[in-house]
C-alpha cells in the first residue's frame, strides 16, 4: 500500500465509506484484490459485505474513499460503467426478469448486437461445459433459484469479466454442483482472473480461497489466509465470539409417536408446463423428531411445499393429515388452525410482504390462529398487542434493524429470515414445515434457527425441513429423504446417511445400484 | 353495396385515434410507466392540430403540429413522474385534467371557425376499383399510419433489441437497472412516443373525423383507449382487435338507433364499451400468457438508491 500502486492488484480500494441516515454501513474499508486469485468477503449479516459490493459494481455511490482499478483512480458511477471497466457480478437476489427467457435474460447483460438464437446456443454449450445445464428456451418466471443461479453465473461467464463477484453463490446448489463450481473458479483464476467470494460457508472459503478480508459492523477487522485458519476461528473472527455449535439430543421412543404429518399418495400435475409434477409422495413425521428432505433444486420440492401448505389443495382429502385428522382439502388457514405452521422459500413477496411492518407481517400470518390476542371485538386490530408481539420475535431471535419496526424490504435477508421463521416458533405449533430454513443467513444465525428448530421438535412437535444445503440437513435431522425429478425416497435414518449416499440419490441413483454409478460418475 | 362500404369506412374511420392513442400508450406502459394523461393529451393534440391547420391552411403542418404538442404535453407528465418520483396515478389524471381545461382557453377563438380536412387518399385508377378500391386505396392517411405505427410497434417490442430491452424494464426496472440499462432514459422515450401518438390520434378528431373544433371532442376516446391496452394484456394485435370492435358496434348501434328498434338508446351506446370488453376477456382468458405480457413494474416509480 505504498503511493506507487501495485500493479498486480486489479483492484485497490482505499478507505470506502457509504454512510445511510445514521447507520455507517461501511467504515473507512480497504480492501485488495491481486490478479489471478481467490479473494474471500466474511462478515455476518449486516456487517457491509453487499453495501460494500454494490459499490464496487456501481450501484450505490461511497460517501468518500477511492477505487483503483488496475493502477489507475476510477468513480463507477453506474453498473455500466462496473462492465465496461471488466467487472462482472452475480447477485444474491437476483436480478433475473421473470416473463423473460433465460436467453433474453442473458442476452440483455451482453449489449452485443448477436441474435437471441445465438446467445441461447453460447449459453447451452458454456452452461454444460460448465456442469450448470440450462435449458435456454425456458421463462425465467418458471424456474426453482438454484436454476435461475445457474442463469446469472452463466450470464456474468459470458461477459468475460476481469473481476468476477460472487454472492452467496452455492447457496443453493447441490454438493455435486458446487463442485463444478469451483473447478470453474479455479479454471479462470488459472486464466488470471480474479474472484471476489462472498460466502457464509466456511468450508468452502477454506478450500478454495486465498486470502480474506474479514468485516464486522462496517469495519475490516483483518485480512487472512483462509487455509491457515479453521472454520472455527474463521468464524470468530466473523462474529467476534464464539458460535455454538448445534446440539442435537437423541430422539427416544420416536416409532410409538403420533404422526402429527402424514402425506399418503400425494400426486400432483405440473401447474406450467415446465414445472415438476409430484409422483405418489408418501411421509410420515412423527411427534418428536426432524426430517429433512434434500435434493437438487427444482426436482419438486417447491410443488411439495405448495400442497403441503395449502397454497395448492388435493383432491384427495386424506393425502395430507395433519395431527390425524385429514386436511387436503383445505386452504393455508384451515390447516393453520389444526397446529401447522408454513415457512415458504421466498422471503420478500411470499413469506413476507415487502412493503409491509414486521408488526404487520405479522397479523397477516398470524391473524386467525392468534384471533384472541390480536384481534379485538368488532374486527379491530389490536395494534399495541401485535406490535409487543413483533418486539418479542424479534428479541428472541435478535433480528438486527435499523427502526423498531421496520418494512420487511428494508431488512437484509438473513435478518429477514430470522423474523419469518421466529414469527412461526413463537406460535409453538405441533407441525413446522420450513423451506430453506437459512439460505443467506449467517453462520452465528443459521446455528440459532437450526438449534430452534431441533428443540420444537424435541418439545413434542414434527418439524419437516427442505433444503439443499446438506450440512445443515446433517446436523438437523433424524432421518433424510431426497427429492428427485418428483419422487421422495424412504426416510434415510441419520445413522446410516452418508453424504455420498444423500447426494447420489440427488442425482437419481437408484438406492441398490448406488456403487456402480459412483465409478461412472 | 355502397353502403356497406360506407359502413366500413366509418368503422375504420372511429377505430383509427383509438388505436393510435392505446399503441402509443401500449409503448409507455410496457416500459412500467402508467400515463393516466392519455385524454389530455389528446384534446391538447386536437386543439394543436385544428389551430395549426387553421391558421396556416394546410392539414398538413395541422397533423405535424398535434404529435409535436402532444409530445411536448407529455413530456410534463415525464419530468414529473421520471425525474420527480411523482405518484403517476395522480400526476396522469391532473394532465387528463389539465388538458381539457387548457384546451378549451386556447381554443375559444375556433369554436364555430370552419376547418381544414386532410384529404383522403386518391389513387388514380386503383381507387376506383369497385368496394375494394375505396377501402384499400381510399381512405385517410391517418388510416395508413394506424396500421404501419401497429406493424412497426409489434415489431419493434418483439423483434428488436431495443425492445426486449424496453420490455425488461416493465418488468423489472430495479433488475434492468443493475444491468447497467438507463431506465429513465428509455422511460422518457417511451413517454414521449405515447404523448406523440396521442396527439397524432387527436390531430385526426380535429383534421380528419369532424375538422372543426368543438370543446371536449375527444369525448372520452382516451380513456377508451387506456382500457384497451389493459383488456388487450398489453399485446399489439389485441389492441388493433379491441380498437375495431369498438369502432364497428358503435358504428352499428349508431344506425340501429336511427333505424329506430325498440330498445332504449341507452343499452345500445353503452353496447360497444360491453362487446370490447368481453371480447377482450375471451381472448386473454389464457392466464399464463397474461402474466408473462403484464409488465410487473407497472406504475411504480423507479428511484435508484444511491
Amino acid at each position: 500500500m505504498s503511493a506507487n500502486h501495485d500493479r498486480a492488484n486489479l483492484l485497490e480500494v482505499r478507505s470506502l465509506t457509504k454512510v445511510f441516515g445514521t447507520l455507517t454501513a461501511c467504515d473507512h474499508i480497504d480492501l485488495n484484490i491481486a490478479k489471478g486469485e481467490i479473494h474471500a468477503l466474511l462478515g455476518e449479516n449486516g456487517a457491509g459485505k453487499s453495501t460494500l459490493v454494490k459499490m464496487l459494481f456501481g450501484s450505490l455511490e461511497p460517501n468518500s474513499g477511492e477505487i483503483f482499478w488496475d493502477g489507475k483512480a476510477v468513480k463507477i458511477t453506474s453498473p455500466g460503467v462496473a462492465k465496461k471497466l471488466g467487472i462482472g457480478m452475480v447477485f444474491q437476489h437476483f436480478s433475473l426478469f421473470e416473463a423473460l427467457t433465460a436467453a433474453e435474460n442473458i442476452a440483455l447483460s451482453l449489449n452485443d448486437g448477436s441474435p437471441i438464437s445465438a446467445i441461447a446456443a453460447k449459453a447451452r454449450a458454456l452452461s454444460y461445459s460448465y456442469g450448470l445445464p440450462l435449458d435456454p428456451e425456458t421463462l425465467v418466471g418458471d424456474l426453482s433459484v438454484g436454476e435461475r443461479q445457474r442463469i446469472e453465473i452463466i450470464r456474468c461467464l459470458l461477459q468475460t469479466p476481469q473481476l468476477i463477484i460472487l454472492d452467496e453463490p452455492t447457496s443453493v446448489l447441490t454438493p455435486q454442483e458446487a463442485d463444478k463450481l469451483f473447478e470453474t473458479l479455479e479454471r479462470l483464476r488459472a486464466e488470471g482472473k480474479s474472484i471476489l467470494y462472498i460466502s457464509h460457508r466456511l468450508e468452502e472459503v477454506k478450500r478454495i480461497c486465498d486470502r480474506a478480508t474479514v468485516l464486522r459492523h462496517g469495519k475490516v477487522v483483518g485480512h487472512c489466509n483462509p487455509r491457515q485458519e479453521t472454520a472455527a476461528s474463521l468464524a470468530r473472527m466473523m462474529v467476534g465470539n464464539e458460535i455454538k455449535a448445534v446440539v442435537r439430543a437423541p430422539a427416544e421412543g420416536i416409532e410409538t409417536a403420533p404422526a402429527l404429518l402424514e402425506i399418503r399418495g400425494l400426486t400432483r400435475k405440473p401447474a406450467t408446463p415446465f414445472a415438476i409434477p409430484l409422483k405418489n409422495i408418501n411421509l410420515t413425521v412423527r411427534a418428536g423428531e426432524v426430517i429433512g428432505i434434500a435434493g437438487v433444486a427444482g426436482n419438486g420440492q417447491g410443488e411439495l411445499f405448495e400442497s403441503v401448505s395449502g397454497e395448492v389443495l388435493q383432491q384427495d382429502p386424506g393425502a395430507v393429515r395433519i395431527r390425524g385428522k385429514d386436511a387436503g382439502g383445505l386452504p393455508i388457514t384451515g390447516r393453520r388452525l389444526m397446529g401447522a405452521a408454513f415457512v415458504p422459500e421466498e422471503r420478500l413477496g411470499h413469506g413476507a410482504a415487502p412493503r409491509m411492518k414486521l408488526s404487520e407481517n405479522l397479523l397477516l400470518s398470524r391473524h386467525a390462529t392468534d384471533g384472541k390476542s390480536f384481534v379485538g371485538s368488532g374486527g379491530m386490530v389490536k395494534n399495541a398487542s401485535v406490535y409487543s408481539a413483533a418486539q418479542r420475535i424479534i428479541a428472541a431471535m435478535d433480528v438486527r434493524k435499523s427502526a423498531p419496526d421496520p418494512e420487511a424490504a428494508a431488512l437484509s435477508g438473513g435478518n429477514l429470515q430470522k423474523f419469518i421463521v421466529g414469527r412461526e416458533l413463537d406460535r409453538k405449533p405441533s407441525v413446522l414445515i420450513v423451506n430453506q430454513p437459512t439460505w443467506g443467513v449467517d453462520a452465528g444465525a443459521a446455528a440459532h434457527i437450526r438449534q430452534a428448530l431441533i428443540e420444537l421438535a424435541r418439545s413434542g412437535s414434527a418439524v419437516l425441513v427442505i433444503s439443499q444445503d446438506l450440512d445443515e440437513l446433517f446436523e438437523l435431522s433424524d432421518a433424510i429423504a431426497v427429492m428427485h425429478n418428483g419422487q421422495l425416497s424412504a426416510p434415510l435414518p441419520i445413522a446410516e446417511a452418508t453424504f455420498e449416499k444423500i447426494g447420489l440419490l440427488m442425482g437419481g441413483a437408484e438406492p441398490g445400484h448406488a456403487e456402480h454409478t459412483m465409478e461412472t460418475a | 353495396m355502397d353502403i356497406t362500404v360506407n359502413i366500413l369506412l366509418t368503422i375504420a374511420t372511429a377505430a383509427t385515434p383509438l388505436l393510435i392513442a392505446a399503441i402509443g400508450e401500449l409503448v409507455v406502459e410496457r416500459s412500467g410507466v402508467l400515463n393516466l394523461g392519455v385524454e389530455g393529451m389528446m384534446i391538447m393534440g386536437a386543439v394543436g392540430g385544428f389551430g395549426a391547420g387553421y391558421l396556416t391552411g394546410s392539414p398538413w403542418i395541422g397533423l405535424l403540429a398535434a404529435i409535436i404538442v402532444g409530445a411536448l404535453f407529455s413530456l410534463l407528465f415525464a419530468v414529473m413522474t421520471l425525474s420527480l418520483a411523482t405518484n403517476q396515478v395522480a400526476t396522469g389524471l391532473s394532465l387528463t385534467l389539465l388538458g381539457l381545461g387548457l384546451s378549451g382557453m386556447i381554443g375559444t377563438s375556433f369554436v364555430g371557425q370552419p376547418g381544414v380536412r386532410l384529404p383522403n387518399l386518391d389513387i388514380p385508377g386503383l381507387s376506383s376499383i369497385p368496394v375494394v378500391g375505396r377501402l384499400i386505396f381510399g381512405q385517410d392517411p391517418v388510416f395508413y399510419i394506424s396500421i404501419a405505427l401497429t406493424a412497426g410497434v409489434m415489431w419493434f417490442l418483439f423483434k428488436t433489441r431495443t425492445g426486449l430491452t424496453l420490455r425488461s424494464i416493465g418488468d423489472s426496472h430495479s433488475s434492468a437497472h443493475a444491468l447497467g440499462i438507463q431506465v429513465i432514459r428509455y422511460r422518457y422515450l417511451a413517454v414521449t412516443f405515447g404523448g406523440a401518438c396521442a396527439g397524432l390520434a387527436g390531430g385526426h378528431l380535429s383534421l380528419v373525423y369532424t375538422p372543426q373544433w368543438v370543446e371536449n371532442m375527444s369525448a372520452g376516446r382516451g380513456w377508451i383507449a387506456l382500457a384497451l391496452v389493459v383488456f388487450a394484456s398489453w399485446r399489439p394485435w389485441r389492441v388493433l382487435a379491441g380498437a375495431y370492435i369498438f369502432g364497428a358496434v358503435w358504428i352499428g348501434q349508431l344506425h340501429a338507433q336511427a333505424f329506430g328498434i325498440p330498445v332504449p338508446s341507452q343499452f345500445l351506446s353503452s353496447l360497444p364499451y360491453l362487446a370490447t370488453i368481453v371480447v377482450l376477456v375471451l381472448i386473454s382468458r389464457n392466464k399464463r400468457l397474461t402474466m408473462m405480457n403484464t409488465p410487473a413494474s407497472l406504475g411504480q416509480p423507479f428511484v435508484p438508491d444511491r
